[in-house]
């Protein structure tokens, strides 16, 4: 191994100036700007050509304090604001809650193959969005859907199920025995969807067509519902990146840090589960977001979490939004599911970067 | 650096650790005075490791750690983070983490709940890491560096944490020799500069009795004997725990440790086990 010289030219090296921040502001932009970029491109893409000058224009207009002419018809403009604004709002919240949340999990687990599924969300929302399904609790409510209700309580079940069981004599269990306690509930909730989707088959197709994961809205209503639980989660992942980096060198040296390992990772895992089961209630199962996101935010940007929680949450966005603009363009007017679409742009996206930063 | 006068004792009494219904401590009474070296030493599996553990407040234990006189069970974890730091045998490097934010670790007991570094912070570390001739290293990343760059780093992050006594769980192992030695004398230079109470385990004999002013030896989880390195360090002592004919020298307050060979059938054997250790050892790191 050689070491560098240390010369005065390097010793003078100093990262407490300007020089880091610098290089986070230039990913931060670049969060902005892609998230921003992905929105108009997501409200101006469908069926209805709407020129993308006008977009911008509309939106503009939007903002306080400005005022634009887009010179848009009451109709191209109901398309905007009552169809494909929705959509487009709520592909970026889920997208950031996704990745956001893989994010929190990779760091508190100190595994880049966690997920947000890790302690069984996708089976608690699967098997409560199955049973709201097959007992056609849609029909008896009327009003609402309850579907992502169902998914939300299964989901949330799933991980304090997952929490209790890892849980012993009052103290939060490791993190091995959470990720067990994970994979058994998940195992066991799967069991239990299965069961019930055998006995209903008749509903299969709906069932599936839930879990593969879609975007669909009816007005603002998704995105009312989902809104509140993102924005839990969003600040609770923004104040946990401090401990999330004083984690990662593990349970015993963090305690002679001064830091509460356990406190710290029942509180992140909180935030980020409230968040991806909000995101899979309104969404279904989104695969890929919350693995690849992170995992290239990281490649490119750096590990400190106070970095690749922010960036994982503007680029997810991003991402997800692209991705929906895709399901519904390429076999338009049919729509692909939407996990199809991350995981086929995501996996030769994150092949890609995985190769540049073997060959570096 | 800050120039310090508090040195701070530490001390056992009763203490004892059970892991998997095993004692690997049994009623571990000692006491260090405050700005001395305890050099703990005792063959492998002997609960050296356990010991740094009740010090560090990591490993659940009975009877009472006292740091400064203060009963350390209540001492909340933060507080006693400040007051005493710890070199982990194993220390766990953050995937992909350069060497100023790896150091800049220390300074979290610190911080206020949110662990965000303020500019006192970044400059005290970039201090210690200049003081550990470790400037030219800050923008390398810490899984790149070599063994003996890699425990400055870990010493660095240790002294950063600016706290009044310093745990070394085998600071030195999987050094060669020449750093081993240069380890030891920058841990020796800072006692002195910064008045620390220094608490280590060392399992090599022959540098042990010269860095040390007090030793305890453990064996089996109990405390064999205590005193300074020349009380400590006899043959007849090391051949009972340690199974090897060894000649000691005592020149002022050190002691230097020469191994002699075995009687060859033993020596055979015993070369086998000690490769044996050694690939166990290897394949645990």
């Amino acid at each position: 191994m050689t070491s560098p010289p240390a010369g005065p030219g390097v010793a003078r090296y100093r990262p407490t100036g300007s020089d880091r921040s610098r290089l986070g502001g230039c990913w931060l932009s670049a969060g902005i700007a892609s998230v921003l970029v992905a929105a108009v491109i997501g409200v101006a893409t469908g069926p209805v050509p709407i020129p993308i000058w006008q977009v911008v224009l509309e939106l503009v207009d939007r903002l306080p304090l400005i005022g634009v002419d887009s010179s848009l018809s009451p109709a191209d403009r109901a398309i905007i604001w009552d169809l494909r604004a929705p959509r487009v709002v709520l592909g970026l919240l889920v997208g950031a809650l996704l990745a956001g949340s893989g994010a929190a999990y990779q760091g508190v687990f100190r595994n880049p193959l966690a997920d947000p599924y890790l302690l069984g969300i996708a089976a608690g929302a699967g098997l409560g969005a199955t049973i709201a399904i097959v007992t056609r609790l849609r029909d008896a409510v009327g009003f609402m859907d309850p579907v992502p209700l169902a998914a939300f309580v299964g989901a949330l079940l799933a991980v304090a199920a997952a929490g209790t069981l890892s849980t012993r004599r009052g103290s939060t269990g490791s993190s091995a025995t959470l990720i067990l306690a994970g994979v058994a509930v998940a195992n066991f909730f799967t069991a239990i969807q299965t069961f019930i989707q055998q006995q209903n088959s008749e509903t299969l197709q709906q069932v599936f067509a839930w879990i593969l994961g879609r975007l669909s809205t009816a007005g603002w209503g998704e995105v009312r519902l989902l809104a509140p639980y993102a924005v839990i989660c969003v600040v609770g992942l923004l104040l946990s990146v401090g401990p999330l980096d004083v984690l990662a060198v593990g349970d015993e040296e963090a305690t002679t840090l001064g830091l509460r390992p356990r406190t710290i990772r029942r509180l992140v895992l909180m935030a980020a589960s409230l968040g991806a089961a909000a995101a899979v209630a309104v969404s279904g199962l989104i695969g890929f977001v919350g693995l690849v996101v992170p995992h290239a935010v990281r490649m490119l940007a750096g590990t400190s979490h106070r970095r690749v929680v922010p960036l994982s949450l503007l680029f997810g966005a991003a991402f997800l939004t692209l991705a929906d603009v895709l399901a519904r363009t390429v076999r338009s007017p049919a729509e692909l599911p939407i996990g199809v679409i991350t995981a086929f742009i995501g996996a030769p996206f994150f092949l890609l970067i995985l190769r540049r930063q073997a060959t570096s | 650096m800050t120039a310090t006068n508090r040195s701070v004792q530490v001390a056992w009494s009763g203490v004892s650790v059970v892991l998997g219904g095993r004692t690997v401590l049994d009623s571990f009474d000692l006491s260090v005075a405050g700005g001395s070296w305890l050099v703990v030493i005792g063959p492998n599996g002997a609960g050296k490791t356990s010991l740094m553990r009740t010090l560090a407040g990591t490993v659940g234990h009975t009877g009472t750690v006292r740091i400064g006189g203060e009963d350390a069970g209540d001492i909340p974890g933060r507080e006693r983070a400040r007051r005493l730091a710890v070199v982990p045998q194993h220390p766990v490097i953050p995937p992909g983490i350069d060497v100023f934010d790896y150091a800049l670790l220390g300074r979290s007991p610190h911080q206020g709940l949110r662990f965000s570094p303020s500019e006192r912070d970044r400059g005290q570390t970039l201090e210690v890491l200049h003081r550990l001739e470790l400037g030219g290293f800050i923008g390398r990343k810490v899984d790149t560096l070599s063994g003996g760059e890699r425990q400055r780093v870990v010493v660095a992050r240790a002294l950063v944490q600016d706290t009044p006594i310093l745990v070394l769980d085998e600071p030195t192992s999987f050094l060669d020799l020449g750093h081993q030695l240069e380890v030891l004398e920058l841990i020796a230079e800072l006692r002195t500069e910064r008045s620390l109470t220094v608490v280590s385990t060392l399992h090599d004999l022959t540098v042990a009795g010269q860095f040390a002013d007090r030793m305890a030896v453990l064996d089996h989880g109990r405390l064999i004997t205590h005193g300074s390195p020349a009380e400590v360090l006899t043959p007849e002592m090391i051949a009972s725990h340690w199974g090897v004919h060894a000649h000691t020298e005592v020149d002022g307050g050190s002691v230097t440790v020469t191994v002699r060979r075995r009687q060859q059938a033993s020596a055979q054997a015993s070369s086998r086990s000690i490769r044996g250790q050694s690939d166990q050892s290897r394949s645990r790191s």
